[in-house]
């Protein structure tokens, strides 16, 4: 039987991510939907970023480009349409995929270059000692925000919603049985998909934020989670600060390569026509 | 015999052509004077022959953008002016690190930031050899006419996927927008390169997408080969593409990214000679400035003056042998060039021989006249 164990590189473990952090969670639900859905190692090609979650190519035994800071997504595209039979996986963390490369993120959703984008959130740099991204919460303190954080965060599922993302999903790294499933789901998916996990980073955010130790950190999480389904029955009021996880957005529309294959076969016809 | 169409066209249209006949079927890239025909060229050509053309949201995500086509095995290419060239750095970078081939065409003009945006200059030659951080080298070619930019393209490709590197081609909006006669021979297989492949007899196993044991890079399969796994990373990294931070393994990819191109500067070099065997008065210059500097060393030879020119095709590595060359033999070397003196100052480095070295610049944004390059001769 396939395990998750059959994509990975042992030799490189234990890992660089410091303890309680969630993003190890989210490689082993990768891993873990490329056993379960049998891939073939050859037809995956995973493209990372710098950060924290940017290391995730380290660990996988797998076609892996590791890029520029925030350039993962624009990589991808190349790829993607480079050869449209892969499986195109970006792992980016916030500070890569919504800061620095979030232009190439809403224009990669806008565009559904089909690929997978898989952004492990734990509101801040955790790399680069922890300092503020575009998803650290207001009011929260961070190495470069001691006073309190005055800027608005994204919601980086709205964010991709908004700029026209086919699949949006959510899930917590409290629940990687969920997680799986939406990772899962995101592949499948054809066209542009984006998975925010949840990922606790104990080390900085969690200290300059008295949130305590990993793991009531991820109980935090937890408490903060509410389902798709659960969220539709709440108001706007109750639903603030909450993390509403699942299937957010699941639309289909023909994704970039689908449409541009059109033009490619009309032009090649007419050419064998003699036109 | 081999197939050829005569044609009259701009610079910039045959650099299309010239890309299209060395194989290359991605191109991303973002619009910019004077550079805009080389993207509508492609957007119209590439889908009829199978590629792809994408306008992506700026030089940044354009220039990662040709690195993944290229990695997964199409040849890809991109041109901009000063300002796209400036954004373009950092993933150039990436490709010189992860060894990824592409070809960037810089079609220049006048900066520095917007400059003056439809105006022709040589100025980024400098930002060609140093704009990435880091130690590493770079193959450059300046094309001095349209059929240079059909020929010179497929060259800048095989370079490219020979030593799989990006290679840059420094066009100017002088020779872009230059409309001439071309001969668009369609290159026999043999004289298209493409990236060298693993021995059919490698396994995964002992497959290494990197080799710091020559100065030639290792084979590269494009990710989705059917038999081994493709791992690139802008990371300093060892034989298996894995972050390899030591210092020993630092220092050894800092010199292989040199040496690698530095090493075959003699496979690399194309330089040409204009009645320069003879010469008294030497001329070496580059790209637009060629062509007045051709005329001027005509002048000087219907006036008894033994001038020739010396003609730097490959900008980068720089071709010191030949540039010695002149220096050894001349008592004046002219450097008649559209900027403040970047190839001069190159020149000067390697004047060991007391040659009088006078400078030629013209930064007007206005082709520099062959009646200029003389006045600075005679003025000396």
């Amino acid at each position: 039987m396939v395990t998750y164990k059959d994509y990975m590189l042992f030799d490189k473990l234990p890992h660089t991510w410091c303890a309680g952090c969630g993003d190890g969670i989210v490689l082993q639900s990768i891993a873990a939907v490329f056993a379960e859905m049998e891939l073939d190692k050859h037809d995956i090609c995973l493209v990372s970023g710098i950060g924290c979650f940017g290391r995730v190519d380290d660990y996988l035994d797998i076609n892996c480009m590791h890029v520029t800071h925030g350039r993962a997504l624009a990589a991808a595209t190349g790829i993607a349409l480079a050869n449209p039979d892969l499986h195109v996986l970006v792992t980016m963390g916030d500070g890569d995929g919504t800061t620095i490369g979030g232009n190439h993120l809403i224009h990669c959703a806008r565009r559904n270059i089909n690929l997978t984008a898989i952004i492990a959130n734990n509101y801040n740099y955790g790399q680069t000692g922890g300092q503020y991204s575009a998803t650290t919460p207001v009011n929260s303190v961070t190495s470069t925000s001691p006073y309190g954080h005055v800027e608005q965060n994204f919601d980086i599922c709205k964010l991709a919603e908004a700029a026209g993302a086919g699949y949006v999903a959510r899930a917590t790294a409290y629940n990687p049985i969920q997680m799986r499933k939406l990772i899962r789901g995101g592949i499948e998916h054809k066209g542009f998909s984006l998975i925010e996990t949840m990922v606790a980073c104990p080390t900085h955010y969690g200290r300059y934020n008295k949130q305590g130790e990993a793991s009531r950190m991820m109980q935090l999480m937890n408490e903060q989670s509410i389902s798709v389904e659960k969220a539709k029955s709440m108001t706007e009021k109750e639903r603030e600060g909450r993390l509403i996880t699942g299937l957010l957005v699941n639309k289909d529309r023909d994704d970039y390569y689908t449409k541009y294959k059109r033009i490619i076969d009309v032009l090649n016809t007419d050419r064998t026509e003699g036109k | 015999m081999a197939k050829s169409v005569k044609k009259f066209i701009e610079g910039n249209n045959a650099i299309v052509d010239g890309a299209i006949a060395a194989g290359a079927r991605f191109y991303a890239g973002y619009p910019i004077s004077p550079s805009s025909e080389i993207a509508e060229g492609a957007a119209k050509e590439l889908p009829r022959h199978g590629g792809v053309y994408i306008q992506m949201e700026d030089e940044i995500s354009s220039m990662a953008a040709l690195l993944g086509a290229s990695l997964a095995g199409k040849k890809s290419f991109t041109a901009t002016s000063g300002p796209g060239f400036s954004l373009m750095q950092e993933n150039l970078g990436l490709g010189i690190m992860s060894e990824i081939p592409t070809v960037i065409f810089d079609v220049q003009r006048s900066g520095p930031s917007t400059g003056a945006a439809t105006k022709p200059a040589q100025a980024d030659i400098m930002q060609a050899r140093y704009g990435v951080h880091g130690d590493h080298s770079i193959i450059a070619l300046s094309p001095s006419s349209v059929q240079d930019c059909y020929d010179l393209t497929i060259t800048a490709f095989n370079l490219a996927e020979k030593y799989r590197t990006p290679v840059l081609f420094m066009t100017d909006e002088v020779i872009g927008h230059l409309r001439e006669t071309v001969t668009e021979t369609v290159p026999a297989p043999s004289e298209i390169f493409n990236r060298v492949q693993p021995a059919p007899e490698m396994s995964q196993e002992n497959f290494r997408p990197y080799g710091y044991s020559s100065n030639m890079p290792a084979p590269m399969p494009a990710v989705g080969d059917r038999k081994f796994l493709m791992r690139t990373t802008g990371s300093t990294h060892d034989e298996k593409g894995e972050f390899g931070p030591s210092p020993e393994n630092i220092n050894r990819v800092t010199h292989y990214l040199t040496d690698k191109i530095e090493k075959n500067v003699d496979d690399i070099t194309i330089t040409r000679k204009y009645n320069l065997d003879d010469a008294e008065v030497g001329f070496i210059t580059f790209g637009c400035s060629v062509r007045s500097t051709m005329t001027a060393v005509d002048m000087l030879r219907a006036k008894g003056v033994k001038a020739g020119m010396l003609q730097i095709v490959t900008i980068w590595p720089m071709p010191e042998k030949e540039i010695r060359g002149v220096l050894s033999k001349v008592k004046t070397v002219v450097i008649p060039e559209m900027n403040l003196g970047q190839l001069a100052g190159e020149v000067r480095k390697f004047n060991d021989y007391g040659c009088k070295i006078i400078q030629a610049n013209r930064t007007d944004g206005i082709l520099i006249t062959p009646q200029q390059i003389l006045e600075k001769l005679e003025e000396m």
